[in-house]
């Protein structure tokens, strides 16, 4: 029941959040035409509000939950994240996340919070990368 | 006895400034390396999965053993109540402070992620002796900056004593939780003795007080203090026993190694054919290192000579080198014996094929971050004896020893 | 606030549940547990110590002069090529022997033993490295700060150091400069329900089978079947690490 309410509360949410996305939309879309694959989806995997603003908290639980626990909750995973917000060059080729100016840098940059994620973690959709490749 | 004065320490300002300017220098440059090494990663050093723990860690497990037997002076003083030494338990206590955070600052630049120093602080593993060690070093500042406010604070003077006996007892727990670091190691044969801890403690002793006594006659004769004879002569007796038992335990170590077979091949190879470690352990901790300082300490004319003395310090600290080299360098360069009973003809990560040891260079950087943090903890010294009344006035005979007039 | 609190709550409360299914399903009926193992070898549910992975290594199999399993570990997690091969990270190798007594030539591959008490664990500062209920030991590269107490401690010298920085790697290894790791028997993979290590698979494609890998629990899966019918040891059997990788014919 509890899980119901919750599921419950976060589509209220959730719509909320398409509705008046949509209003804004034009202006952000425009902004945001890099290519994205997050760029032809409403939503990211949790109310976009949400993700503003808890998105660390939202990996960092998801990181513990996958070494510790082997929980690979695709969805929340920072592979995931990488892969739907990486943008795209004018010949297609990925650029990293956390390039200047790229998606996971740019707020961050802001807020001069300073990730070491991305000297561990790929930072280009795993599609991107070659297979196989010689490793360095 | 007299009443003791202290006063801060007088040495003319341009060469108070020069020579804290030269430390400085070289401190920085031993930052610069750490820096060097960080960026481009650790295989710019001698370091690799084959030797992991190289000459920081030398120089990082000198300090930290040295400063707790730094502190000897004071704890023989205010513990043991032997009035003599009291005039230098402002000075042990300093310089235990400073020694440590020399050798924690090398510790800590070395990690592979210096970055994370903060998980270091907050995350701990308390079946691990490094996360006790973690805790034993910062409570030791804590506990001896305390017991030196006890010293200096007249209103404090009554917890002296126990401030002392506490420090004394944790500075105890210290070296055996330093030496518990290799002893616990059942991995490797060299280290996997009980003996180390003991040994250690032990090393302390040694190693921190040839420290305090260079430092002493260092900085009495640079501002120019009275430091008598019944004073110095105390302090070099008490090392000559102190080396005379880092032999002991030596000879112990490797007699218990000789008597269980398992452990001949290591035994050979440190004392008969490892080459390098073979050489520093007889030529550097035992001949330049143990006999000669213990020669001249005993030595009825050169054993009370200002610069022999020192000269002896001196190679009781190039002895200690030579220990540790020999300890943490050489027993991880013997090969670990995976396979009783078969040799290893190929591998693909250097199992000491054919029973070759690892081989280990030290870089000049690594060097250099080592001889940066000795840098650091003496200026840090250097820098509180100008600060604050540490320093008694006098140290003549006249002024210490209780038997004259 | 709440609405945040709720939903990390929720999802802690996902993987708790699945815990607490798997511990009470053993006691209530034999179906349910199958019920909740399938779900904890697909990854959502938190893995737990119904399993326990190990291996078998057939040295009497293993040829001489193949190295497939140290290659197919190498590219499955981005391992480098030897360019510097005393730093360079290895998490699995080729190591012969002669019998100093009978001049027999054994080879092997050599990785990380999986310990049931793991020295590398036990002296760990933070406690980054530890052992994963379902009896994989790993690093939790979040945390580990690069010490090397645990290469120092490690007796079988499986862990490597990662001296340089790392350009490319792929998406389900990260790796990077300044922390340790060592063989994780492809947790990735596991993790997402193919119970295969990559060197398994690659010397099973050269047609050696000398690594049988697999649930060390379940009575009736190959490596539990090898195990009971096959003499194997532990290598440094006097340590008494429980060790999840035993060896035949050494
Ligand atoms: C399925 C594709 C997808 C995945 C996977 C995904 N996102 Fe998103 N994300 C989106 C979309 C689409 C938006 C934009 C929604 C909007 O504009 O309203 C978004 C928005 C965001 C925002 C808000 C951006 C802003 O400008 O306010 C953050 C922060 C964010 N995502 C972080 C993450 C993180 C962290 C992850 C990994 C846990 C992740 N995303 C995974 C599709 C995705
Ligand atoms: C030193 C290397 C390193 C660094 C730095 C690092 N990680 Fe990881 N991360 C790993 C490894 C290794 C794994 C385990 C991958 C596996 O088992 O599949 C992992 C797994 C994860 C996972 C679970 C797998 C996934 O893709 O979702 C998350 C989430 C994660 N890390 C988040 C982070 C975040 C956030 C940061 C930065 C604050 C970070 N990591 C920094 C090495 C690193
Ligand atoms: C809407 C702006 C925004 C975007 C887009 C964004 N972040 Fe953040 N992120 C922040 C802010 C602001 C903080 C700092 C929060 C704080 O200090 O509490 C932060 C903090 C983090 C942290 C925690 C850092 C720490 O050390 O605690 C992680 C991890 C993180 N972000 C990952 C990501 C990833 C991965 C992406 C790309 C998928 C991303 N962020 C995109 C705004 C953003």
């Amino acid at each position: 029941m509890k899980l119901f309410m919750l599921k419950l509360m976060a589509s209220t949410v959730l719509v909320f959040t398409v509705l008046s996305g949509t209003v804004l939309a034009d202006e952000d879309a425009a902004s945001r035409s890099r290519g994205y694959k997050a760029d032809k989806l409403e939503a990211c995997v949790e109310p976009t509000e949400f993700m503003r603003r808890n998105h660390m908290e939202l990996i960092l639980h998801q990181r513990n939950l996958t070494v510790h626990e082997g929980i690979r909750i695709k969805d929340d995973s920072l592979a995931n994240c990488v892969d739907c917000h990486a943008s795209r060059d004018a010949q297609g080729k990925a650029i990293a996340v956390n390039e200047e100016g790229q998606f996971c840098e740019r707020c961050h940059e802001q807020a001069a919070v300073h990730l070491d994620c991305f000297q561990c973690h790929a930072t280009i959709p795993d599609s991107d990368i070659p297979n196989d490749s010689n490793w360095h | 006895m007299k009443k003791i004065h202290f006063l801060e320490w007088g040495l003319n300002s341009p060469r108070y400034w020069g020579i804290l300017a030269v430390l400085a220098a070289i401190a920085g440059i031993g930052g610069l390396s750490a820096l060097y090494m960080e960026h481009n990663g650790h295989w710019v050093t001698g370091m690799s999965n084959q030797v992991v723990w190289g000459m920081p860690h030398i120089f990082a497990i000198f300090l930290i053993v040295a400063a707790s037997g730094a502190l000897n002076v004071a704890s023989i003083a205010s513990v043991f109540g032997k009035t003599p030494y009291k005039p230098l338990a402002r000075l042990s206590a300093v310089f235990a402070v400073t020694l440590l955070i020399g050798g924690l600052l090398v510790l800590v630049l070395d990690l592979g992620r210096p970055d994370r120093l903060i998980v270091a602080m907050t995350t701990y593993n308390f079946k691990s002796i490094f996360a006790w060690n973690i805790l034993l070093y910062t409570g030791f500042m804590v506990i001896v900056i305390v017991y030196l406010f006890t010293m200096m604070e007249r209103k404090a003077q009554q917890y002296n004593k126990a401030a002392g006996t506490f420090a004394f007892i944790w500075r105890l727990t210290l070296t055996t939780g330093t030496g518990s670091i290799f002893g616990f190691i059942v991995a490797r044969q060299a280290f996997d003795a009980a003996i180390m801890a003991p040994m250690f403690v032990i090393m302390s002793f040694s190693f921190g007080l040839a420290c305090f006594l260079l430092l002493l006659m260092y900085v009495y004769r640079a501002d120019g203090r009275e430091l008598g004879d019944s004073v110095v002569l105390r302090l070099k007796n008490l090392l000559g026993v102190f080396v005379a038992s880092v032999f002991y335990f030596t000879l112990a170590y490797h007699l218990t190694n000789l008597y269980a077979t398992e452990n001949h091949s290591l035994e050979r190879f440190i004392l008969l054919d490892g080459g390098v470690y073979t050489n520093i352990f007889w030529i550097g901790q035992i001949f330049l290192g143990t006999l000669v300082p213990l020669g001249i300490l005993y030595h009825p004319s050169l054993g009370k000579m200002r610069n022999w003395i020192a000269i002896s310090c001196g190679l009781v600290v190039l002895g200690a080198f030579s220990q540790l080299y020999v300890i943490i360098i050489g027993g991880q360069a013997f090969p670990m014996q995976m396979f009783p009973g078969k040799t290893i003809i190929e591998s693909g990560f250097y199992d000491g094929v054919n029973g070759m040891a690892a081989s280990y260079a030290p870089t000049l950087a690594e060097t250099l971050l080592g001889i940066g943090g000795v840098s650091v903890a003496v200026l840090m010294a250097l820098v509180v004896i100008r600060m604050l009344p540490i320093l008694p006035i006098s140290l003549a005979d006249k002024d210490v020893d209780p038997h004259a007039s | 606030m709440a609405d945040k609190n709720n939903l990390l709550a929720n999802k802690a409360r996902r993987s708790f549940l699945g815990k607490a299914a798997a511990a009470a399903s053993l006691t209530v009926a034999p179906g349910v547990v199958l019920q909740s193992i399938a779900a904890v070898k697909s990854g959502t549910e938190g893995v737990s110590d119904n399993t326990r992975w190990g291996m078998l290594i057939d040295t009497s199999k293993c040829a001489d002069g193949c190295d497939a399993c140290v290659t197919a570990c190498a590219s499955e997690n981005g391992l480098p090529v030897h360019e510097r091969p005393k730093s360079d990270p290895v998490w699995i190798r080729k190591v012969k022997l002669k019998d100093n007594l009978t001049d027999s030539v054994t080879t092997l591959p050599m990785m990380c033993q999986h310990c049931e008490k793991p020295p590398c664990a036990d002296v760990c500062p933070t406690g980054a490295s530890f052992r994963r209920a379902d009896g994989i030991v790993m690093v939790d590269r979040h945390i580990c700060i690069g010490c090397r107490y645990c290469m120092m401690a490690c007796p079988y010298k499986a862990r490597s150091f990662i001296h340089e920085e790392i350009v490319l790697k792929p998406t389900h290894t990260p790796r990077g400069k300044g922390c340790v790791e060592s063989c994780n028997f492809c947790v990735h993979r596991l993790d997402s329900g193919n119970e295969t290590t990559a060197c398994q698979e690659a010397c099973q494609k050269e047609g050696h089978n000398a690594i049988i890998f697999g649930d060390l629990k379940d009575s009736s899966s190959e490596v539990s079947q090898a195990l009971r019918n096959l003499p194997s040891r532990e290598i440094r059997a006097d340590l008494q690490l429980n060790t999840g990788v035993r060896y035949k014919d050494i």
